[in-house]
């Protein structure tokens, strides 16, 4: 395999993700939607990512499977994958290391690892679904893709997996439309299309935010579920904290295109580090005995909006809303990665870099 | 399903009576009626006899009438014996006259329009795949270049080429010598060898209006999230454009069907004459200016018949095609 690269991977590291660049060149000019971002994602763990709209998340998903929207392009950077190697369909319990960044975005090579080997799962379960077709018509489709199995087997599959996602009648659901069906049903129709294949990873592209708040939480304690039963690693999109604070294992804060901090749940909630993550995590509403700070207080925002993304600001992208803000640095070097500790990662010049000058 | 055939069935029933109130009505509109032009046409040359004549003619058609008496003999002949009366002009039976074009008539309309309907799918799938490259201009250019070229001239050209080159017989469907002759391979061959050339000229008029349809419909469905679903699940990009976006892109193409089948007895009139075609077209438009009345409002009710069965096809196929059409279970989901 050309793409097949040595074993520059750690060993409990699925995904790795390193300075990927995905940039969109339109007639206004070139949007980099991604910018340098640098994630891992761990066997069997659960990757939120988080930040507000328009920074470049969904991008970031898309990237990895290539299946960004044209005029999209990957175009830098690194994406290190394991991938299980197959004799005919049945695992060989071998493992190799495939660079997706460089793989032909058409090629069957990619094509034979999306909904095989990484699926994903969409935020609008009635768009995401073709109106005119079966929600089983589209689930045995992902089967019959990557394996040679007869009609009937794939739709015993199909109807298996329908049950495992909590679909009730699921021989009956198979032939419904995704119109018939209800939103929280949607998306699980969903997520059984896209666990039709065992996949070791599954990007959950905000699955629970067309929902509502109990479907919501069905359907995260449902992927909690599957994820015990399959043992696949979830990357898990959201702009919810609530949610990460309830699946994630590891968190990467993301703004404009750039992996602003990352580590573990626990650090990233206790010890945030970027002013960024900070700011985030003021903005959360809080209930209960300890949000009684004063008769009224009001909730804190993070003032400004996401910069417009033909027009980023130089140096840290982050300056012109930052509380800590320092004139002629932050606005001029762009922040290298920092490392601190296990796998804790902060992009942001109050904790160095600034040394090192211009790049 | 059938219920809601049956219902439709009925409800045209008052929509054709008001069709053809209104075709026989439109008939009689212009001043004068076909007698008036016959004598015209005779002349003054024996003008006494001619009168008579007239006279005991307007007498046999009931000309001299009121409205609804001749309204009414018109429409119970038809319903009742399927007799559309008498053509002035040609002094035959209405229907003989239609049904010998009509076949042709059909065979013609419907071999164009799926060529037509071919062509403009395809081009106008290929063209929205690869919106903004070379070959999506290149096909639109030739679309709208089809569109701008009038039929007629068109026709003039294929004509001096398939005489010129291939040496046919100008016009018409047949050659000479098969014109009346019973039909056999050679003639069906014949008309195979004939039939290109109106084939072209009426395909590409209508090909460029489609592959826009076309190519419009199919950009709105191909950046849908459905198609960015099907890739990620690994599919083949041209397998999942035509399982997806395609399918969903046809909708409109399919409500057309319900103003294709008109014209495919009125349509290309300029281009039957210009060909010389033993169609329908150029006997409406002779029908018309001789005010013959009832050959004319029998063209006119059928394609008032024939706007109501398309409609009627188009809404079933399109229930058929699109499962989020329910038109029986109205209220009740």
């Amino acid at each position: 395999m050309q793409a097949a690269v040595g074993a520059d991977l750690a060993q409990d590291s699925l995904l790795s993700v390193r300075s990927l660049k995905t940039q969109f060149p339109v007639d206004q000019g070139l949007v980099k939607a991604v910018d340098g971002a640098s994630f891992e994602i761990r066997r069997g763990s659960t990757l939120c990512v988080v930040g507000e709209s328009g920074c470049g998340k969904s991008v970031t998903a898309r990237s990895i499977l290539q299946i960004v929207d044209r005029p999209g392009r990957v175009v830098g950077g690194e994406m290190l994958f394991r991938r299980r190697l197959r004799n005919g369909s049945a695992l060989t319990g071998e493992e190799e290391i495939v660079d997706l960044a460089k793989l032909d975005p058409k090629g069957a090579e990619i094509r034979d690892i999306r909904g095989r080997d990484i699926a994903m799962i969409f935020q609008e379960p009635m768009t995401s679904l073709s109106p005119v077709h079966t929600i089983g018509d589209q689930i045995v489709e992902a089967v019959h893709v990557h394996e040679n199995l007869s009609k009937a087997e794939a739709k015993d599959r199909a109807v298996d997996v329908l049950q495992r996602v909590g679909v009730p009648k699921p021989k009956q659901r198979f032939d419904s439309y995704p119109f018939q069906l209800s939103g929280g049903l949607r998306q699980r129709a969903m997520i059984a299309m896209a666990l039709v294949c065992n996949p070791v990873l599954l990007i959950a592209d905000e699955p629970t935010t067309a929902l509502d708040v109990t479907t919501q939480a069905q359907i995260l304690e449902l992927m909690h579920e599957l994820q015990a039963d399959y043992g696949m690693a979830i990357m898990f999109i959201t702009h919810d904290l609530g949610v990460v604070a309830e699946m994630a294992d590891d968190v990467v804060v993301m703004y404009l295109g750039l992996a602003v901090e990352r580590g573990d749940v626990r650090s990233i909630f206790h010890n945030p580090q970027h002013p960024y993550t900070r700011a985030l995590l003021r903005s959360i509403p809080k209930l209960g005995l300890g949000a009684r700070t004063g008769p009224r207080t009001r909730l804190d925002t993070i003032r400004g909006m996401v910069p417009d993304p033909y027009n980023r600001p130089a140096g840290c992208p982050f300056h012109n809303r930052c509380d800590e803000f320092m004139p002629g640095t932050c606005d001029r070097i762009v922040p290298p990665p920092i490392q601190f500790g296990d796998r804790r990662e902060v992009r942001c010049l109050l904790h160095g870099g600034a040394e090192e000058d211009t790049r | 399903m059938l219920r809601y055939i049956a219902r439709r069935v009925l409800v045209m029933l008052p929509t054709l009576f008001l069709i053809s109130l209104a075709s026989f009505f439109i008939i009689q509109l212009p001043p004068g009626d076909f007698l008036t032009t016959y004598a015209a046409g005779m002349g003054a040359q024996d003008a006494i006899v001619a009168r008579e004549h007239l006279a005991a003619l307007e007498e046999r058609y009931g000309l001299n009438q009121p409205f609804h008496v001749q309204y009414w003999q018109w429409i119970s002949n038809i319903v009742c014996c399927g007799d559309f009366g008498q053509s002035f002009e040609w002094r035959r039976p209405v229907s003989s006259l239609i049904w010998d074009r009509l076949t042709l008539t059909m065979l013609l309309a419907v071999v164009s329009t799926l060529f037509m309907w071919f062509v403009a799918f395809l081009i106008g799938t290929y063209t929205a795949v690869r919106q903004y490259s070379i070959g999506d201009y290149f096909w639109t250019f030739v679309g709208f270049v089809g569109l701008a070229i009038p039929n007629f001239l068109l026709a003039l050209v294929l004509m001096y080429i398939s005489f010129r080159y291939f040496g046919q017989s100008v016009g018409g469907l047949f050659s000479p010598e098969y014109q009346n002759a019973p039909w056999s391979i050679g003639k069906l061959w014949d008309l195979f060898q004939h039939m290109w050339i109106p084939v072209i000229v009426i395909a590409t008029a209508g090909a460029a209006g489609t592959i826009r349809i076309m190519r419009a419909n199919l950009l709105d469905e191909l950046h849908r999230p459905y198609t960015t679903t099907a890739r990620a699940k690994g599919m083949q990009e041209w397998r999942l454009i035509a399982k997806y976006p395609v399918r969903l892109a046809l909708n409109p193409f399919i409500s057309t069907v319900g103003w294709t089948l008109p014209t495919l007895i009125s349509g290309e009139i300029i281009v039957s004459v210009v060909l010389d075609l033993p169609t329908t077209g150029p006997l409406l438009l002779r029908a018309l200016r001789s005010q013959d009345m009832y050959l004319a409002g029998s063209f006119i009710l059928m394609l008032g018949v024939l706007t109501l069965i398309g409609t009627l096809l188009s809404d079933i196929l399109l229930a058929w095609l699109d499962p989020r059409i329910q038109y029986d279970k109205v209220g009740s989901r």
